[in-house]
C-alpha cells in the first residue's frame, strides 16, 4: 500500500470516527472488570483480584486524599507558611511497616490459590494442545470419563470471521467475531481436565478467561495446567503470546457438555475419525484429474496458504510471492512438496497437518494458478 | 581562557563537542525526535484499533508498529532523555566543570544515531514501506519467534551499539559523581537527582552486557548453528526469557529511578519545604535497585515454572511495594504543610505522583502470581506499564524540561501554551490508558491488530485519547522552540525557593561553569 493511500484511509477513518461515535458492545460481557470464572479455583483468583483491587482503592483514596488536602489548604495563595519538619523516624518506621503487614496479609490467600492452581494431579481427562502458526491442534490422550482417547483434530478461526477480518473487507462483523473456530474442543462438566500445552514452531499461550487457565505452549517442552468447569456452556479465549503475523486470529473455543452428552460426542467423533482416516488412506492411492486437484487445491490454499502468500499468490512483507516464483514453476516438484511438508524459515511445516491428497492438490494448484501454467499434475502417490 | 577553548560554530560544534551542556542538548533533541517517531507509530496502532475489523494496516505491519514503538520509546526516547538530563545537570549540581570523560561523552552520544538507523533501516528494506521487513516480534523479541525474522542481524547490532552507548554513558556518570564533587559535598549531601542517577548507572553497567549477551546468542543461533534457544538442539526457549528479563526488569528501574530524582527535586522547591526523609529516599532507591535484580521472572509466570519458583518470585516482587510506598509517602509528606504554588513543573510533578502511584498499584496486582495468570499479556499489562512509563518517566522528563529550561536557555516557557500542554496531556493520557485496564480485565490480549466486538467501546475512547495526547506533544515541540528562541528573561535563581548549585550560576548557564569549584557547607 502506498503512503498516499494510507493518508486517505486514515482521513476517512477519523471522519467516520467523529461522525459515528463508538460502536455498541455486547451486553453479556463485563467490559469493566475481570471475567468471572466458572471454575472454583478461577473464582478464587477473581476474589483475590477484587481483594487487592479494594486494598489499592483504599490506599489510593488515603494517599491521594492527603495530597489533595495539601493542594487545597496548604497553598501559598491562601497564606500558608511552610513548616520546617523534614524527618520523623517514628512515622517513617510506621509507614514502612504498614505496607509490609498488608503484603503478608495478601500473600496468604495468594499462596493458597497458587498451590491449588498448580496441583494437576488426579485429572479425569488429559488433552494435549499444540500451538501452530496460527491454529491449535488437539489430541485427547487420556480419558477416565468417556472414550475420547485418540481423538485428534486441528482448530482454526472460523471461515466467517476469517473472511470478515481481511484488510478492508468492510463486512458486517459476525457474531463471536474472532472468537469462533471451525472445531471446538469438547469437555464434560464437573471433571478435572488437564491440558498439556506445547508448540510446533514458536511460543503460543493457551488462554480461556472464564476457565481461568493461561499456560504458555513452548516448542520442545510440555507444560501442564488444568481446569474444572462447573457449568455447561461455551467458553471462548485466544492465544495470549505474540506468535507472529496472525497471533490475533487463533482463538480457542471450549464447549462444556453434560457427562452424558460428552460420552455421546466422544464415541461419535471417534467413529467419524476412523472413517475419515480410512478414506484418506484410500485417497492417497487414487489418481485424480487435474480439474479435481485444482478445485481441491484452491480450497486447501485458501485455508492454509493465503494468509501469508495472499489469495493471488503475490506474497507481501517477509512472505515471498508464489506467482511466477522458481519454486512453483521451474523448480522440481519434489522440492516444492518438501517445502510444503517441512516448512522453510518462517514457514511452518504442513506435513502433519495436511493429507497426501491435500498436499498433492495444493502443489498442483500453485504450479498452475495465477499464470504459473506449468501444466504439472501432482498425484497423492508422489507425496511421501 | 585560551582561544582553543572557543567553541567551534556550525555543524562541527555539535559533531566534535565535548561540552556536557552541548551533549546534553544533543541527547535531549535526539530523544524528542525519537519520541515523535515512536509516537507516530502509536498513532498507527490506535488508528487500527479504533474500530473492530481491519481497516488501516495488515497484521504484519501492525506487529512491526508495536515492536518498533516499544523499542524506540524505551531505547530511543526515555533512556537518552534521562542521559541528556544527567549530562546537563549533574556537573552543575555537584559543582564540576564538566563530565569526567568528555571525549567519551561525545562518543556515547554519536553512537546513538547510528544505532537508531540500524534499528529502523529494515523497515525500508525489501519491498515498499508498507510491506517493509522491520522487526515484528514485540519489543521483548522472544525466541523462537524473533529467530524467524530475516533481518535479525540489523536488530542485534543496533542493540549492541545502544549497549555501548549506555555503558560508556554510565561509566562517565559514575566517574563524574564519585570524583568531581565540589569540596564539602559529601555523598549524603548530593541532590536526589544525582543519587538516583548514580544508582541507575550501576544498574546499567550491570545489565547492558546481559542484553548484549542475549542478542549475541540469538545471532549465533540464527547464523552460526548454535542452539541456545532451540529445544531441537538441546537449548531452551524459556532460557531466553530468563536472560532477557534479568536485563529487562532492572531496565524498567533504569527508566524510572532518575524520574524519582527529578520529582524529588521539583516538589520541595514549590512546596517551599525540604524533601521529607532524604536519607530514607536514598535507601529506598538503593533497595528498589537491589530488588530489581531478584524479581525478573514475574514477567513470565505463565511459562510453567516450578511452583516454588513462582512463590519466590511473587514474594520478592510484592516486596518492591514497600520502598516504592516509602517514596510516595515522602513526597506526600513534603507537600504536607508546605506553602504550595503550582508552576508548570510542579503540575507535572504532582501528576507524576498520582499516576505513577496508580501504575504502582497495578504493579502490585500483577505481582500476585495466581491473579497474574488472568492479567498476563492483556491490555491490563499495557495500561500498567504505560502508567509507569508515560505518566511516570515521560511526565518526569517533561517536568524536568519546564523546571530547568530557564537555566538552560535563560528564557521562561510561554505560560499559557504550557498550561494548555499540561492539561491537554493530563486529560488525554488518562482517556488513552485508563480504559485499557478495563479491556484488559475483560479479556483482550495485547499485541493483537483486531479484537472481538465486546472490546469496541473502550478501544474507541482509548484511540481518541491517544490522538489528543499525540497532538499535545506537537504543542510541546512548539513550546520548546519558542522557549529556545525567546520569552520572558529568567533570573539566575529562577524559582523562589529552589536550592542547589545550578541556581547559583547565571541564566542561561555559561558555556563553561564551575571552572573553580564552589564550596559546599
Amino acid at each position: 500500500m502506498s503512503a498516499s493511500k494510507i493518508t486517505k484511509k486514515l482521513g476517512r477513518l477519523f471522519l467516520t470516527a467523529l461522525l459515528l461515535g463508538p460502536a455498541m458492545a455486547f451486553a453479556e460481557y463485563s467490559t469493566l472488570n475481570m471475567t468471572e470464572s466458572v471454575s472454583n479455583v478461577g473464582q478464587q483468583m477473581y476474589d483475590l483480584h477484587m481483594l487487592v483491587l479494594w486494598i489499592c482503592v483504599v490506599a489510593g483514596v488515603l494517599v491521594f486524599g492527603v495530597i489533595i488536602w495539601s493542594i487545597i489548604f496548604h497553598r501559598k495563595s491562601k497564606g500558608a507558611k511552610p513548616a520546617h519538619f523534614h524527618e520523623n523516624t517514628t512515622i517513617e518506621v510506621v509507614w514502612t511497616s504498614i505496607p509490609l503487614i498488608i503484603l503478608v496479609a495478601i500473600a496468604v490467600p495468594a499462596t493458597k490459590t497458587l498451590l491449588e492452581y498448580e496441583d494437576t494431579t488426579n485429572s479425569d481427562i488429559t488433552i494435549k494442545a499444540t500451538g501452530w502458526q496460527w491454529k491449535w491442534e488437539y489430541d485427547y490422550i487420556d480419558d477416565k470419563v468417556g472414550d475420547s482417547k485418540g481423538i485428534h483434530f486441528f482448530s482454526s478461526l472460523s471461515k466467517v470471521s476469517n473472511d470478515a477480518r481481511q484488510l478492508g473487507a468492510n463486512e458486517e462483523l459476525p457474531e463471536h467475531y474472532l472468537l469462533d473456530v471451525d472445531k471446538r474442543i469438547i469437555v464434560p462438566v464437573g471433571k478435572k481436565v488437564r491440558i498439556l500445552t506445547t508448540a510446533a514452531d514458536v511460543i503460543h499461550s493457551w488462554w480461556v478467561p472464564e476457565l481461568a487457565i493461561k499456560r504458555d505452549a513452548i516448542p520442545g517442552f510440555i507444560n501442564e495446567s488444568w481446569f474444572q468447569a462447573e457449568e455447561v456452556g461455551v467458553y471462548r479465549g485466544q492465544c495470549a503470546e505474540l506468535c507472529g503475523k496472525d497471533h490475533g486470529f487463533m482463538p480457542i473455543v471450549v464447549e462444556v457438555k453434560s457427562v452424558e452428552d460428552y460420552k455421546q460426542w466422544a464415541s461419535t467423533a471417534k467413529g467419524a475419525a476412523s472413517k475419515a482416516a480410512a478414506a484418506a488412506a484410500a485417497a492417497s492411492g487414487k489418481t485424480y484429474t487435474k480439474a479435481e486437484l485444482m478445485a481441491k487445491g484452491k480450497d486447501v490454499y485458501a485455508a492454509n496458504c493465503a494468509a501469508c502468500h495472499q489469495a493471488a499468490g503475490t506474497g507481501g512483507g517477509p512472505f515471498p510471492a508464489l506467482k511466477g516464483s522458481a519454486v512453483a514453476t521451474t523448480g522440481s516438484i519434489a522440492d516444492h512438496i518438501a517445502i510444503i511438508a517441512d516448512g522453510k524459515g518462517i514457514m511452518p511445516p504442513f506435513g502433519s497437518q495436511l493429507s497426501a491428497l491435500d498436499i498433492a492438490a495444493v502443489t498442483t494448484y500453485e504450479r498452475n494458478a495465477w499464470g504459473n501454467n506449468t501444466g504439472d499434475v501432482v498425484q497423492p502417490s508422489q507425496v511421501k | 581562557m585560551s582561544e582553543h577553548h572557543a567553541a567551534p560554530t556550525g555543524i562541527t560544534r555539535w559533531l566534535f563537542t565535548t561540552n556536557h551542556k552541548d551533549i546534553g542538548t544533543l541527547y535531549l533533541w535526539f530523544s524528542f525526535i525519537m519520541l515523535l517517531v515512536g509516537g507516530s507509530m502509536a498513532m498507527v496502532i490506535r488508528s487500527e484499533l479504533m474500530y473492530p475489523g481491519m481497516q488501516v494496516v495488515d497484521p504484519n505491519f501492525f506487529n512491526m508498529m508495536t515492536t518498533m514503538h516499544g523499542l524506540i520509546m524505551v531505547f530511543g526516547a526515555i533512556m537518552p532523555a534521562m542521559v541528556g538530563l544527567a549530562n546537563w545537570l549533574i556537573p552543575m549540581m555537584i559543582g564540576a566543570p564538566d563530565m569526567a570523560l568528555p571525549r567519551m561523552n561525545n562518543w556515547s552520544f554519536w553512537i546513538l544515531p547510528a544505532a537508531a538507523i540500524l534499528l529502523v533501516a529494515p523497515m525500508f528494506i525489501g519491498g515498499d514501506f508498507m510491506s517493509g521487513q522491520g522487526p515484528a516480534f514485540g519489543w521483548t523479541f522472544y525466541e523462537p519467534l524473533s529467530g524467524q525474522y530475516g533481518n535479525l542481524a540489523f536488530f542485534v547490532f543496533a542493540v549492541h551499539l545502544l549497549g555501548f552507548s549506555s555503558i560508556m554513558g554510565s561509566i562517565n556518570i559514575i566517574a563524574t559523581i564519585l570524583n568531581m564533587r565540589a569540596p564539602g559535598m559529601t555523598l549524603m549531601k548530593m541532590p536526589m537527582f544525582v543519587w538516583t542517577w548514580l544508582i541507575t548507572a550501576f544498574l546499567l553497567i550491570a545489565v547492558m552486557p546481559v542484553l548484549a549477551g542475549v542478542v549475541t546468542m540469538m545471532l549465533t543461533d540464527k547464523y552460526f548453528g548454535t542452539s541456545f534457544f532451540d529445544a531441537a538442539g538441546g537449548g531452551d526457549p524459556v532460557m531466553f526469557q530468563h536472560i532477557f528479563w534479568f536485563f529487562g526488569h532492572p531496565e524498567v528501574y533504569i527508566m524510572i529511578l532518575p524520574a524519582f530524582g527529578v520529582v524529588s527535586m521539583i516538589i520541595p522547591t514549590f512546596a517551599r519545604k525540604k524533601l521529607f526523609g532524604y536519607a530514607s529516599m536514598v535507601y529506598a532507591t538503593a533497595a528498589i535497585a537491589f530488588l530489581s535484580f531478584i524479581v525478573w521472572a514475574h514477567h513470565m509466570f505463565t511459562v510453567g515454572m516450578p511452583v516454588a519458583g513462582e512463590l519466590y518470585f511473587m514474594y520478592a516482587t510484592v516486596m518492591i511495594a514497600v520502598p516504592t510506598a516509602v517514596k510516595v509517602f515522602n513526597w506526600t509528606a513534603t507537600m504536607w504543610k508546605g506553602a504550595l504554588t503550582f508552576e508548570i513543573p510542579m503540575l507535572w510533578a504532582i501528576a507524576f505522583v498520582f499516576m505513577f502511584t496508580i501504575g504502582g498499584f497495578t504493579g502490585l496486582m500483577l505481582g500476585l502470581t495466581p491473579v497474574d495468570f488472568q492479567y498476563h499479556d492483556t491490555y491490563f499489562v499495557v495500561a500498567h506499564f504505560h502508567y509507569v512509563l508515560v505518566t511516570g518517566s515521560l511526565f518526569a522528563i517533561i517536568a524536568a524540561f519546564y523546571y530547568w529550561v530557564p537555566k538552560w536557555t535563560g528564557n521562561m516557557y510561554p505560560p499559557l501554551l504550557s498550561k494548555i500542554h499540561f492539561w491537554a496531556s493530563l486529560i488525554s493520557v488518562n482517556v488513552l490508558f485508563f480504559p485499557q485496564h478495563f479491556i484488559g480485565l475483560a479479556g483482550m490480549p495485547r499485541r493483537i491488530p483486531d479484537y472481538a466486538v465486546q472490546f469496541a467501546d473502550w478501544n474507541y475512547w482509548s484511540s481518541i485519547g491517544g490522538f489528543v495526547f499525540g497532538l499535545s506533544q506537537i504543542l510541546f515541540l512548539v513550546i520548546v522552540i519558542k522557549t529556545i528562541k525567546g520569552g520572558e528573561k529568567a533570573t539566575d535563581q529562577v524559582w523562589e525557593s529552589a536550592e542547589g548549585l545550578e541556581w547559583t550560576i547565571a541564566s542561561p548557564a555559561p558555556y563553561h561553569t564551575f571552572a573553580t569549584p564552589p564550596e559546599v557547607k
